[in-house]
């Protein structure tokens, strides 16, 4: 008998669990972040002027402002509205380029021209330039930042959702499919929509983190969230002007925290891609 | 001409108006329980009459007619086509039961040799070959009249290629279906159209010689 080499001791996860922990994580630190400004209350929030600029510490363990204000609490309120603000810009985003792309690519001809060279000007201006002018245009505030992120995050998901329409139509088993006498109907139904439904879930999570991150940088130049808000844009830019000081936690700690939430976003969709492949799913 | 079989007559077709004939002035019949070869080099648009005997494209002039009548433009096509790249006929995203529940319900899956652990799985778990059998097995049933063979074994190794079309022939002689068997190998042609049970209706059709000799000598 040929002995062979006996294979890892403990139990290992396979990748299909590590997938879906993945999705688990991401998804829960996310809800965390929506539902953390009504979990711990207001109170962090009003100025204690006894506790001002002071250093994390496990009391603020982002410190606190030039008014006292705990900078955690600040932080998830802002990094809440933040992501409450993307999720409607991202998904009115993603609904218009799931109809401009299922359009161009169903429609074909003219319409899809048209769409195309819509893309095509929307591709060749600068993202950041485009967002000032429009938010600048409809008046700023909270629904300029809204408006503008809608507007200009669903070329790339239009441009995905187009490709795939063509690719699918196109496929000898959806010509085949004809021949097996189903419908246009029941072919867009079983055919179509199973290929098009994980690329708008998978684009739509994308989305997100653009979007937080363009409401970030038009509040931080000023035309996005008012003043008021804490808002992780206007929280940035505040602590600009007190780097210089040394308050280095006022930058830092809302940076990193933006920055964990664009990745839990980004590790969030890449690994639904990955769950929804078949090609991907099971190994 | 006869009215009877699958019937191409005076078939042009091009695929754009600056590109020349792919398939010029071809005439040729499949009737019931005939299997006939059609053989040519890579290019003399083999593929291309497959499909506009199938029904995938229009002839510019001409016309394909099954018993008589024009191909169906909806509903279950009594003319089946078999591709010759199984991976691109099946939809990536379908478990092996439903691409072969797709149609109508398949008969020969023993005898293909479609493996009942195959039905669960995804086309990109099963090799060339196997998924040839699933897409062969989709098409084996009592709506189809006539198959089309595109090349269909090119990519099998020679065991596997003798246990498709055994099972293949066997179906056709049982069911009398019209079956034309595309491709190169001459040798291949020449056993199953020739050597078969009636060797006097089986013929093999050269695209590369003057196109009356397509149509069949009655």
């Amino acid at each position: 008998m040929i002995g062979l080499p006996q294979t890892s001791s403990a139990p290992r996860w396979n990748r299909r669990q590590v997938t879906l922990a993945a999705i688990a994580v991401g998804a829960v630190f996310l809800l965390g972040i929506v539902l953390s400004s009504t979990i711990i209350g207001r109170t962090g929030l009003d100025p204690l002027l006894t506790a001002r600029n002071q250093p994390p510490s496990l009391a603020h363990p982002f410190g606190t402002d030039w008014l006292g204000r705990d900078m955690l609490t600040r932080s998830l309120y802002g990094m809440s509205l933040s992501v409450r603000v993307g999720l409607l810009a991202a998904t009115v985003s993603a609904l218009i380029g799931t109809s401009l792309g299922l359009a161009a690519g169903t429609l074909g001809g003219w319409v899809d021209a048209v769409i195309t060279w819509m893309i095509d000007i929307f591709f060749s201006l600068p993202h950041l330039v485009l967002l000032i002018m429009i938010a600048f245009a409809v008046g700023g505030g909270t629904q300029g930042v809204i408006i503008a992120v809608a507007l200009t995050h669903w070329t790339s998901l239009a441009r995905i959702i187009r490709a795939e329409v063509l690719q699918v139509n196109s496929a000898d088993y959806v010509r085949l499919s004809h021949k097996l006498g189903r419908s246009h109907l029941w072919i867009a139904r079983h055919h179509m929509v199973p290929h098009v439904i994980p690329q708008l879930l998978v684009g739509l999570i994308l989305l997100f983190p653009h979007a937080i991150l363009h409401e970030a940088a038009l509040s931080f130049i000023g035309i996005g969230l008012s003043p008021h808000l804490p808002a992780i844009g206007i929280i940035l830019a505040e602590s600009m002007r007190h780097l210089s000081t040394g308050y280095w936690w006022l930058g830092v700690m809302p940076g990193l925290l933006l920055l964990l939430t664009v990745q839990a976003f980004d590790l969030l969709g890449e690994n639904l891609r990955a769950l929804l492949n078949p090609k991907t799913s099971q190994g | 001409m006869q009215t009877n079989g699958l019937v191409g007559q005076g078939l042009w077709f091009r695929y754009s108006p600056r590109h020349p004939w792919t398939v010029r002035d071809i005439s040729l019949s499949v009737g019931q329980g005939e299997v006939v070869g059609l053989m040519a080099p890579s290019g003399y648009g083999k593929t291309t009459l497959a499909k506009l005997l199938a029904g995938y494209l229009s002839p510019h002039r001409g016309s394909v007619l099954v018993e008589g009548n024009p191909l169906p433009r909806r509903g279950y096509c009594p003319v089946q086509l078999i591709f010759q790249n199984p991976e691109l006929t099946v939809n990536p995203r379908w478990r092996i039961e439903r691409i072969l529940r797709e149609g109508q319900a398949p008969t020969q899956l023993d005898r293909l040799g479609v493996h009942p652990g195959w039905l669960r799985r995804y086309p990109h778990e099963l090799s060339g070959g196997e998924l040839q059998r699933v897409a062969i097995a989709r098409v084996l049933n009592p709506a189809t009249r006539y198959l089309i063979a595109d090349e269909i074994t090119a990519m099998l190794d020679a065991n596997t290629q003798a246990q498709i079309w055994q099972t293949v022939l066997a179906y056709v002689q049982q069911h009398q279906l019209g079956l034309l068997v595309i491709g190169h190998d001459a040798a291949l042609l020449k056993r199953l159209c020739v050597g078969g049970a009636s060797p006097k209706e089986n013929r093999i059709l050269d695209l590369t010689q003057p196109t009356t000799a397509l149509v069949p000598q009655f």
